[in-house]
């Protein structure tokens, strides 16, 4: 649950302060860039350039890590497989039955270095972007329907709400009786039970929250909604994806002078 | 003053002719033949039983009530000459629970939300939003979140979104209720500041009339089904039909239920003792409850009060073996026949928790977990394992006695505030267990329901029970409890009422 909860962002750092969709821009050159880059170098250079820009975002290291541990947790998985899977070249280890290859080396290292480069940029922005300014942007500058984006933001923030009630609904359940007891099948009833009871309390908090924002006029036709706080794209946001564009082409270029650049097919 | 044109947000007349609306599946009118004119700038409080349809009336009011709602309308309501459902702009509806009308995670980003949604152009939007927090009087500022407010503060900004759309007619229902006496007394004053500097036309319902009377300059007493009983300045209203509007469960100034207190006090043994609880959530910078001594007696009724934050509902959660302390332990007494291996109350399985210890939760829907209302009583019992006769029996004894009966096979989730609530008190004491722990059980209820409730509780204590009450409700301390216990901040401050 806490993955989905937003972090609250550091409203000074560099990167807070720029346009959502300029962050959302970056990180999906740097993701075009490593779909067609299958090499170790183009990775580790970008690698390189990231963490030397880590400290503009505001995102401190230990939050990055609580933050980013189901992720970093599912890389290890595909280098585990790489390295046990992929045969070829000299066998560098013996464990067991298995038989560890440069060839699997190289593989897994080119895999790891590839999936943080590309997911690093995803999670920072993510990190240093307020839900808000999120919505807002989308709105504005991409012309998402806003009662797609406020629906959602709205949304957003029963989430905690849905976790409070998790825990006091347990209790309810536990004072009427029906707590797991020992019975692997007894805790599986009373597990779907409560997941039930929550899903309805969810569905009447979403009913409720819908009709909250009825009230308030929301989408209602006839009406151009205006805009509170406006996200215009600035020098900086632009020099932003600009920067970014750059440092991915200063990657592929190192990698095709050292002559290691290699594309998808070819 | 920017924005729209001083036409849009003038006091606005209220005409109703012969009006009735009839829910969409239902036989009976909620409101029939309503002729009711509010002149610009009067203030009316609604009055009528439960079922009145007072709540109907507002939700029309506001323009809400049409065609695609399902019902059947009649007679005609206007709003200055117009259908009410064309000039929705005109209306600001202001509703009891203020967690479900606030929108945005950020007190400024809420009230600016439904400015945005009328066009106000974005020069204009900031400086109403500040106007509107100033004239409620919110604490704080733009940016704080609306997770972390009280329910009075959470209450005034819902009322600041309403106020920033300036609307001509201020509909309040029921709009301190929910809250403590602390956040009612301040959503009050914010009230008489807003009514005095916008002159809107407003109508308030409220179940504590004495909380609003000053309010207002007329009270309006609507018949169930009916139309306008009586209609005047409301010291004569109260004067002419106050004890009939009081037996039928309205709160009148003057008229307060009575429950009979118990002749003698005799304190049975010791049934389960708090020693030391405290409570910490994890990572939370101050302890949620300070290490606190109290202990439960049969034949006893215990009232817990104290500002909120104290630790009141954490306290109670702990005694009732719902949460496991951080510090310290709940001890169950000899008395109370614990189940054996001997184990601290938190560790106990729920079949034996409920035999002993019953907890009334704040949020009713919180406890419904059947699909009809008599099912509900049998839950408790046959985890219990009681046989399939005995449950029945108990559950139709219940439903007697807790006007229940003719709701036996009503889904819970359909019935009325104060029916869910007798519900709710009605599963926990349905395995007859000698410890009865409750959380604002009053909160929001009609004078009629309120004196079932004390008069329950009353009933359990003298049956031998130990009964926790938590409560900001003094009234009901007055009732029912023979020892108040009043947690502060950080330690527990044991008297007598």
């Amino acid at each position: 649950m806490s993955v989905l909860v937003p972090l609250a962002p550091d409203p000074d750092a560099a990167l807070s302060r720029r346009n959502p969709v300029a962050k959302l821009t970056a990180a999906g050159i740097v993701t075009v860039a490593m779909l067609v880059s299958l090499d170790p170098v183009t990775p580790a250079v970008l690698l390189v350039i990231e963490a030397a820009a880590m400290p503009f975002s505001g995102v401190r290291l230990g939050t990055l890590l609580r933050r980013s541990w189901p992720l970093l947790l599912g890389i290890g998985g595909v280098v585990v497989a790489n390295l046990v899977a992929v045969q070829g070249g000299e066998v560098l280890v013996e464990i067991g039955p298995v038989d560890v290859t440069t060839e699997a080396v190289e593989s897994a290292a080119a895999v790891a270095l590839r999936l943080l480069a590309l997911t690093l940029p995803g999670i920072v922005v993510l990190a240093a972007t307020d839900p808000m300014d999120l919505a807002d942007a989308l709105v504005q500058r991409w012309r998402v329907p806003a009662r797609f984006a406020y629906g959602a933001l709205a949304a957003l923030r029963l989430l905690p709400l849905l976790s409070a009630d998790w825990h006091m609904i347990g209790r309810a359940r536990r004072a009427r009786g029906l707590d797991a007891g020992w019975s692997p099948v007894g805790r599986l009833r009373a597990f779907t039970g409560q997941v039930f009871a929550v899903l309805v309390a969810a569905v009447r908090r979403g009913v409720r929250l819908a009709a909250a924002m009825d009230a308030r006029g929301f989408a209602t036709t006839g009406v151009e909604r205006t805009i509170a706080r406006p996200q215009p794209m600035q020098p900086a946001d632009w020099a932003l994806v600009a920067g970014t564009a750059a440092a991915v082409a200063l990657a592929v270029a190192v990698s095709v002078a050292l002559g290691t650049w290699r594309p998808p097919f070819g | 003053m920017t924005g729209a044109p001083a036409g849009d947000t003038a006091p606005v007349a209220v005409d109703l002719r012969g009006w009735g609306w009839r829910h969409g599946g239902r036989h009976a009118w909620a409101l029939r033949g309503v002729d009711l004119r509010l002149e610009p700038g009067e203030r009316v409080l609604l009055l009528g039983p439960s079922g009145a349809g007072k709540s109907t009336l507002l939700t029309a009011l506001a323009g809400l009530l049409d065609a695609s709602s399902g019902g059947e309308q009649e007679g005609t309501l206007t709003l200055d000459g117009r259908p009410a459902t064309e000039v929705r702009s005109r209306a600001g509806l202001v509703m009891q629970d203020p967690e479900a009308a606030l929108v945005m995670a950020r007190a400024g980003d809420d009230v600016a939300f439904g400015l945005e949604n009328r066009g106000v152009p974005t020069e204009a939007i900031w400086q109403r939003v500040d106007e509107a927090l100033h004239a409620v009087g919110f604490p704080y500022g733009r940016d704080a979140p609306t997770a972390a407010l009280s329910g009075g503060e959470q209450q005034r900004l819902a009322l600041a979104g309403i106020v920033a759309l300036r609307p001509g007619l201020l509909l309040l229902d029921e709009v301190t209720a929910n809250l403590d006496p602390d956040g009612a007394a301040l959503v009050r004053a914010a009230l008489a500041v807003v009514l005095d500097a916008t002159g809107a036309t407003a109508v308030v319902v409220e179940h504590r009339v004495e909380q609003v009377v000053d309010l207002v300059h007329r009270a309006v007493v609507l018949e169930p089904g009916g139309g306008v009983a009586e209609d005047g300045p409301p010291a004569e209203v109260f004067d002419q039909v106050g004890a009939r509007l009081a037996a039928r469960g309205v709160w009148v100034p003057g008229h307060r239920p009575l429950v009979r207190r118990r002749a003698t006090s005799t304190t049975g043994p010791a049934l389960v003792r708090a020693d030391r609880t405290a409570f910490r959530y994890p990572a939370a910078d101050r302890a949620a409850l300070a290490a606190t001594d109290l202990t439960l007696c049969a034949g006893e009724a215990v009232a817990l009060t104290g500002p909120n934050g104290a630790g009141k509902s954490t306290l109670a959660l702990c005694l009732a073996g719902l949460l496991r302390p951080t510090g310290g332990e709940v001890v169950p007494e000899p008395a109370l026949d614990p189940p054996q291996p001997a184990r601290p109350l938190w560790r106990w399985r729920g079949r034996d928790l409920v035999t002993r210890v019953g907890t009334v939760f704040q949020d009713p829907e919180h406890q419904l977990v059947a699909s009809t209302v008599r099912r509900e009583l049998l839950v408790g019992p046959r985890q219990a394992g009681a046989s399939d006769a005995a449950a029945g029996q108990r559950a139709d004894e219940l439903l007697e006695r807790l006007g229940l009966a003719r709701l036996a096979a009503a889904n819970p989730f359909t019935l009325s505030g104060g029916e869910k609530r007798r519900l709710s008190v009605a599963t926990a004491i349905a395995t007859a267990p000698r410890v009865v722990v409750t959380d604002e059980p009053t909160y929001g209820q009609d004078a009629l329901t309120w004196a079932a409730l004390a008069g329950l509780l009353a009933d359990l204590r003298d049956g031998g029970c130990a009964l926790l009450t938590v409560t900001h409700d003094e009234d009901l301390v007055d009732a029912i409890a023979d020892r108040r216990v009043t947690l502060v901040r950080s330690t527990a401050d044991q008297g007598s009422p």
